[in-house]
This record gives structure tokens, sequence and C-alpha cells, in this order.
């Protein structure tokens, strides 16, 4: 059997304690603990299904060691869901259409969420950018740069949480 | 309102619409945006194994023998089963009916006995108490094959001699259209013009993977909960298992993107399998590269037209040959060949035709349902030859459209007269607008610029005799229910049926809960295929709340002391529009009927129109219910250097009868912008030998961010569908005329043509220098 230890880690605000083997990818050990809002599309890094933000920085959690990510902060769609003050993007994303089928959906939020505190005013290359480790089959992207752009208006004019 | 009286024909109606043709957040919108939304791989149960599927690596062989005794020692495996362990039972590679009737002579060994015929070709399936001991027995299984000559292209598997993969002939469907006298129609043409188009292998790429859990119920009855578009493959499954039909049951989940892949049977097969052996849940999740190898392709097709045209650009005769790699089993081919032959005239008025088309099996991967069926790889040929035809004449590519579109009230190839608009023209016209001021050239960067119209098919082929059912139901709090069989995957199926149920009962889409995708409690409802699901299940719910809403309104008029036809549903309320005194709202309505013993409820069948098929020598006769008109457009700059192509602009201009929710319908384009973009430039399945050298994301490039221009979408409404509303079907003719369109500016662009699909840098460099 392999290795096995319980290491912590702040999900979504939370501190956990999550038991995974040496070889665990984070996206399995975040799936195997519930957290079913990360999806997992390739497990070779190619469609970022499974983008998380680790310290704030988008990653495909397909491509992490569970054991990585000790002593750190993970944040999943689920954080940015907060109950209160539910993140700009997720409105943008409902008004402007831009889900269909919903399973590359979490994975481009974070990745969106991660640019959006870097550039607060992206152009389309900057979201193109942000986005080229995200496949969508279902919605061409139009509608997707459209929420972003809503979002980031939003949070400019200081909606949102932070 | 009865079926009968739907109103085809309301292009001059004044028809006021509360909900329906509004762009409304849909149902399932909320739970996908917030990751709260559960899909078939995200359940688990107690005691779950965890399954794999051992496949072939060689695509022709013979399974000399295969041990798993080492695998099944291996403590944590539960379960290993191969052809040994299973009766001889097929199982079956044909269409779902409604009917009861299946092709004779199809069906696929579910476990290769011996001769294995394609890559991926499944030996045997694992059930293990983890993932990781499931894997470790996977590589334990012993086995060898001997490799046997194969055939990997349509014409060597023609040739005398041939390798048969399909008995007798390794043809597996023809179908032949003939329409006037083409040796006349040639003999009145000053030009013939004659080219060959290829399509290649594509993979639908859905995001989700293929998934399920099964598990056998106190009943005995093998429950599957699963990723797929077509839950009533239950009766497949249950001749499978040698089980009555009643004791399989497929329980569907928002499904991560389906565009036919998931419309053949896939892991709930296996899974049925494993439960029924181990009595225990069973969860089978494939990897991407199960995903790539383990489900049907598009078919690659040859189409070569031969058209007979005036000088002033009158086509007067087209002939057409057609054939189609349907791979290693027969599974929808002669379908998407019957689909590609009927569409092969495109939306032109041609009274001279002659088609013919063969379906032809080889030991590649099988190739099946992909969103455009067939109607898609005949876009990408007729729409092409119209280019070309232009060029020779001298004529503006549009103008020689125009000079031969089929216009309202004309008959398709097959003689089947179209009840409803045929506006190609104007969606050409509206689309070419749409793309605006030309950009400018500059060095070795051209611009093209190109169009596609269409034909293509909604509904099912009409002697299938297709049905669909729906329930809808008001509270005693006035609130509505709907349940329905159909599965949602991704397009808004579900929400859209609770927008026609919110507009016919008055309430808002917030007070309608949908329950769909369950094959033992909600209606069955049939597929979520062939551009259906609105047009079929929405007329059913469109049906059974017209009912309902008649009941309500006759119970009202009662309440209110007012005639049935002077009340009105809206806003949550019964109302008299001409009385402000006399309303009540729709919780009182319902309540009250309830204490008075009123049914609340109603279940509807809507049938399609049911025909004979058509003659097998002339294929004269109806073949679809009705049609779908459009045009893509597109602007296209190409780096003569590199090859590279970048779209730069790309419209969607479709009348599509009645936006039941203008935003999915958007959305519909918008996707099918990006899949046919793909299919024109990037994607590729490359087969060695019939063994997939390309199962990857890295490898197999489909569009990303970086690659997609801002879609325009133009919604023509004629409102003369046969769907709810006078609706027409959106799902696959948004793509069929993209790639196409991609291909004609591209020529436009370059001054010379691909006729190859993927129109790949290296192929652009290629033809400019000849």
């Amino acid at each position: 059997m392999s290795l096995e230890k319980a290491i912590t880690v702040e999900i979504n605000g939370v501190a956990r304690e999550l038991s995974a083997p040496a070889n665990e990818t984070l996206l399995d050990c975040l799936r195997r603990h519930g957290q079913f809002e990360v999806k997992s599309g390739c497990e070779k890094g190619d469609c970022g299904a499974c983008a998380v933000q680790i310290d704030g920085e988008a990653v495909d959690s397909c491509l992490t060691l569970a054991w990585m990510v000790e002593g750190k902060k993970v944040t999943t769609l689920e954080g940015l869901n907060d109950a209160d003050s539910p993140h700009p993007l997720i409105a943008a994303f409902l008004e402007h259409g831009a889900v269909q089928c919903g399973y590359c959906t979490p994975g481009i939020m974070i990745a969106a969420e991660a640019m959006l505190r870097d550039i607060p005013d992206p152009t389309d290359d900057d979201i193109a950018l942000a986005l080229s480790g995200n496949l969508c089959r279902c919605t061409g992207y139009t509608k997707i740069f459209t929420a972003i752009k809503q979002a980031a208006e939003v949070l400019r004019a200081g909606g949102g949480d932070d | 309102m009865t079926d009968q009286e739907i109103p085809y024909r309301q292009a001059e109606a004044n028809v006021v619409l509360r909900q329906v043709g509004k762009p409304l957040e849909r149902t399932d919108a909320e739970g996908k945006a917030t990751g709260r939304t559960r899909y078939a791989g995200d359940y688990t149960m107690p005691g779950m194994l965890h399954a794999k599927v051992l496949r072939s690596d060689i695509a022709s062989g013979r399974l000399k023998h295969l041990d798993a005794s080492k695998a099944r020692a291996l403590p944590g495996v539960v379960c290993v089963l191969t052809a040994q362990d299973l009766p001889d039972r097929l199982a079956a590679t044909d269409m779902p009916g409604q009917t009861g009737q299946k092709r004779a002579s199809t069906d696929r060994q579910i476990l290769v006995r011996e001769i294995i015929r394609h890559h991926g070709e499944p030996l045997a399936l694992i059930a293990a108490e983890t993932p990781a001991i499931a894997d470790k027995a996977y590589d334990l299984i012993e086995y060898e094959i001997e490799p046997m000559p194969g055939v990997y292209d349509t014409e060597a598997a023609l040739d005398p001699g041939a390798p048969i993969v399909t008995e007798p002939d390794n043809i597996v469907g023809e179908h032949k259209i003939r329409k006037g006298d083409t040796e006349k129609g040639f003999a009145e043409a000053d030009h013939i013009i004659e080219n060959t188009f290829h399509t290649q292998f594509i993979e639908h790429a859905f995001l989700e993977p293929e998934v399920g859990l099964a598990w056998v119920d106190e009943n005995g009855v093998v429950n599957i909960r699963m990723s797929t578009q077509v839950i009533e493959h239950f009766r497949f499954i249950a001749d499978a298992l040698g089980v009555p039909h009643n004791k399989v049951r497929i329980l569907g989940a928002m499904v991560g993107g389906g565009f036919g892949g998931k419309e053949d049977i896939t892991v709930e097969l296996y899974l049925a399998l494993l439960a029924q052996a181990t009595r225990r849940p069973v969860r089978l999740a494939y990897t991407r590269e199960d995903s790539f190898v383990g489900h049907g392709k598009r078919h690659p097709f040859s189409v070569s037209h031969k058209t007979g045209v005036t000088k002033d650009g009158k086509i007067t005769a087209l002939e057409v040959k057609i054939s189609a790699d349907s791979g290693a089993y027969v599974f929808l081919s002669p379908y998407v060949l019957l689909y590609c032959a009927v569409a092969a005239p495109g939306p032109y008025r041609i009274d001279n035709v002659k088609i013919d088309s063969a379906a032809i099996a080889t030991n590649n991967m099988y190739t099946s349902a992909f969103r455009g069926f067939g109607a898609a790889q005949a876009c990408v040929a007729y729409e092409a030859q119209m280019d070309e035809i232009a060029k020779t004449l001298g004529i503006d590519r549009f103008e020689l459209r125009r000079r031969n579109f089929m216009r309202t009230g004309d008959k398709t190839a097959t003689g089947q007269t179209v009840e409803s608009a045929i506006w190609a023209d104007e969606c050409m016209t509206q689309a070419l607008e749409a793309l605006g001021e030309k950009t400018a050239a500059s060095g070795p960067i051209k611009i093209g610029r190109g169009v596609a119209t269409y034909q293509q098919s909604y509904g099912r082929i009409t002697w299938f005799h297709d049905t669909s059912e729906a329930w809808v139901g008001i509270e005693v709090d006035g609130t509505v229910i709907v349940r329905s069989g159909v599965t949602d995957i991704g397009a808004g199926q579900a929400s859209a049926l609770g927008q026609i149920a919110a507009e016919l009962l008055g309430v808002g889409l917030d007070d309608v809960v949908i329950y769909n995708s369950d094959s033992a409690v909600t209606p069955l409802a049939g597929t979520t295929t062939a551009t259906r699901a609105l047009y079929m299940t929405g007329r059913a719910v469109h049906t059974a709340s017209s009912n309902l809403r008649e009941r309500l309104v006759a119970f009202a008029a009662q309440e209110l002391d007012a005639r049935p036809d002077e009340v009105d549903l809206a806003n949550g309320q019964a109302f008299v529009p001409d009385d402000p005194s006399k309303s009540m709202s729709l919780k009182d309505l319902a309540a009250r009927g309830a204490s008075e013993g009123l049914e609340r409820s109603e279940l509807a069948m809507f049938r399609a129109p049911f025909t004979d098929p058509i003659d097998q020598e002339t294929g004269q006769g109806p073949v679809f219910p009705d049609f779908t008109y459009g045009c893509h457009a597109v602007e296209v700059a190409v780096d003569t250097e590199t090859g590279e192509v970048t779209v730069l602009k790309s419209v969607g201009a479709h009348d599509i009868g009645q936006a039941i929710n203008p935003q999915a319908v958007e959305g519909q384009i918008e996707g099918g912008a990006l899949m046919g973009q793909g299919y024109a430039l990037s994607e590729e399945l490359i087969y060695q030998e019939g063994k997939l050298v390309s199962p990857s994301f890295s490898e197999y490039l489909i569009p990303t961010s970086m690659d997609m221009p801002e879609i325009k979408c133009i919604i023509l409404e004629s409102r003369s569908g046969l769907g709810p509303f006078g609706a027409k079907g959106i799902g696959e003719p948004s793509l069929t005329p993209v790639a196409p369109a991609i291909a004609n500016a591209v020529a436009d662009a370059i001054g010379t043509r691909v006729f190859d699909l993927p129109i790949t840098p290296e192929k652009i460099v290629r033809a400019l220098r000849e």
C-alpha cells in the first residue's frame, strides 16, 4: 500500500485535515473529500475542468499532488459562492447564459477570478490568455467573455466581497 | 388546443407571449454556476466497487487466449468478466425506438470472444474495491492477440479478396435518390463541374467523459445512474442481461456534453453486467483516453459532386456519389448515410438528381452519431461545390445561390413538400450584412469571406414512428411540476419545457420544477438526439399544459361567474381581462379545484408524422418531419507564408421558427460555431492501421479561447415549424454550415481550394505552391 498521511489544508476558508496517499492527485483527494465541484476532464492538464486556486493561483488539480498543498489555501468554485456575497462572476454567468453543460464552468470561474485579481479591466486578449488552459465545447466562449467583462465592471465599481 | 390545431403558420399572427421567447435564466443554470449540480460521476454508494475495461490495442486480430486467474487472485478484486463468463448474447447497436422494431443482424459482441474488429474493442471487465486495485488487476490479465490482416480504407474494403469485416461484402448500407432525368439535365447544361470532397474522423470531445454507477435494488431491478443522451437504452441493456425490460432502470443526471457521442450505449452495459455479477454497486468512469478509444466517431465521407449548370447559373442536373467509413460495427451508419444522401442537394431547387451512397465497413473505429449526422458532411461538399461553380461561371457566389435557392412551398429531392417557411435566402442576406466592412489585407495576410447555407432536418426519420410523452401538474399552492424522460445534455432541454408550461399555465419559470431523465418514473420522452427534444417533448408539454389549462380555465370561469373564453391565466392569476373585479390567484384556484376533485395533472403523448419507408430504388417519399434553414458567414485571415488561418468574424443566421429561449438558441449557434471551426481547421483523429494515435487533447486540438472570434447570432422567427409555438430545431443545424463557410472563406482568401478537411497550415502552404 502506498504511504498515507494526513495533511492540513484550508479549503474555501475552512481548516481541514485530509488523509491522502503519497501518489494521490489533489483532484482525486478533493473529490474523495466531497468537493465534487472540482471536475475531472482529462487528468493530464489539457482541459482545465479541475482547476482550483492554491494560495490564489489557478492550477490544474490533476497535475498537483495532494501532499503539495499542505499548509496552503485551496479555493474551489464553492469558495466563490459565499452565501452572503456570491462572487459577481456567478451572477454574470447566470445573466448572460454563459453556462451550458456546465462541466467546464467551475474551472473557468476559477481561472477568471484569478485573472481579475491581477487585471481588473481585462481586454479580450487578457481573457483569452487567462482561459487558454480551459476547454469549453458548448459555448464558443462568446458569452463567457461577456460575463467576465461584466463581472470585472461590477468588481471595479466596488461590488462583490473584495 | 389539440395537436391538430397548433397554428403551423403564424408569421402574420399577433401572438402575445409572456414566458416563451424571453431570454430567461435557465432552470439548470444556478446549480451549474455555483458548482452544486451533481453529475453522474459525483454519485457514490456505500460498498461501491470500481470498474475498468480492458481493451484491445490492435485493430484486427484473433484473441488466442485470455487468462484472468492472476487478476482474480489479487486481494480486493471482486470480479473479472470475460466473454467466457457471459452467455452468448449480443449488444444492440441500433437506434432505440418506441415501437419495438429493431434491425436484424447488426448487433455486436459484448466482449471479444475470438475476433477483434477494431482498436479498443473490450476484452474484459474488472470490478475491484478501489480504483488502484482495478488498475493492478488490469495489468495482471494475460492475453495474446494474433494480428490479422485488416482493411483501413473504404476503397480497399470493396476490393475482391478484401478482409470481410461485415458480412457479406463490407457494405452496411446503401441509399439511392432518383428524381427527374439527369442525362437530360446534363444535356441542357453549359458547364459540368465535378469535384470530390473529403471529411475526416472527428471526436465529440465533450468535457465530461462517460461515467455511471449501477446497483441492483431490493426488487432485483438493475439501476444505472449515468451520463447519457438516451435513457431508453434500458431495453437493450435488459436484452443483453437476459432480464425483462422492467428490470432495468436508467437514471440520467445533467450531462456534461453529448453531441451524439453519448447516444449509443457506453458504460451502462458494462456497469449492468458487473452489478448483476457482483450484486454490489459498481462505478465506472472512463478516463479521457478511454473516451477517445471507447465511443464511435464522426464518419469520414467522400462526396463527389457532378453538377450541370447553365451559363446563367441555373443548376440543371446533379449527380452525387457518397461513401462513408462505417468502421467495424454497423451502429447508426445506415441512418447517417441516409441523412447525407437526403441533404446532398442542399437548399437548392434541382429538377434532375441522382444520388448513390454506400456506408462501408473497415477495421477503423466504428462511426455513429455526431451532431450533424451525415447532413454536416453533405454541406461541406455542396456548399464548396456552389463556390466552385460560381468561380467557373464568373458569377457572384451569393447571387448563384439566390438563383437556385428553394423557396417556401418547394419540394425536396425526395419529393417531400416542405410545409414550413424556407428562408435560406433571408438568412444568407442577414448573415452577409452582419459581416460588415471587410478587413484590409496586409502583406502576406490575405482576407477571405465565405458563407454556407443549408437545409437540415429536425426530428427523427418519419418511419421510426417517433413519440414523446410528458406530464404536467399543478400543486395545491399553484406551483407547477413537469415530468418527462427527456435527457438534458447542456442545451437547456429541461428548462425549455418549463418555459412552455409556464407560458400556458400563467406562472413564471421560477414557479416550475422539472423532473426528467428517469426511465422508470418519468414518462418516456425518447432520445435527446436528432434535434428532436424541443420539437417532440416541447409539443408533448404543450399539449399536456394546454389540456390542463383548459380545465383550470373552465373551473375558474365557474368560480368567477364568467364564460371560459373570457378567462386568462397569467402572472399567477386567473382573471377576466375586461373586468378587474373578477380574478383569483392560481393558488386559490388550485386549492379550490383540489377540494372539488378537479384533475390537476395531464399526461400527453406527441406523435411525429408517421410515414412508410421511402422507395428503395428511387428514394422518393417523405423522410423527415420538417427542416431548418439558415446560413453561417465568416471572414478569415490567412497567412500565406505559414498557412495559418485566423477566423476574424463568425455569424450564424438561422430561421428557427420560434425561439423558446433566445439566449439558449444563441448558445447553440455559438457552440456550433466553435465545433464547426475545429472541424474545418484543426480537428482530426489519426488512425494508423486502425489504431488511434491521437487519444488526448494535446494531440486532438479543439478550438480554445485563443482561437475563437466573438460570434454573432441572428435569430429569424418564421413561426412556421412543427415544434411548440411554431419552433423548428437548432441543435445540429447550428453546426452544419460552419466548416464549409470557413473552407469557402479560405479558398476566397488564397484563390485555391483545399478539398480535404481539416484545412491545416501544411495543406494551405502545399495548395499555394501548386
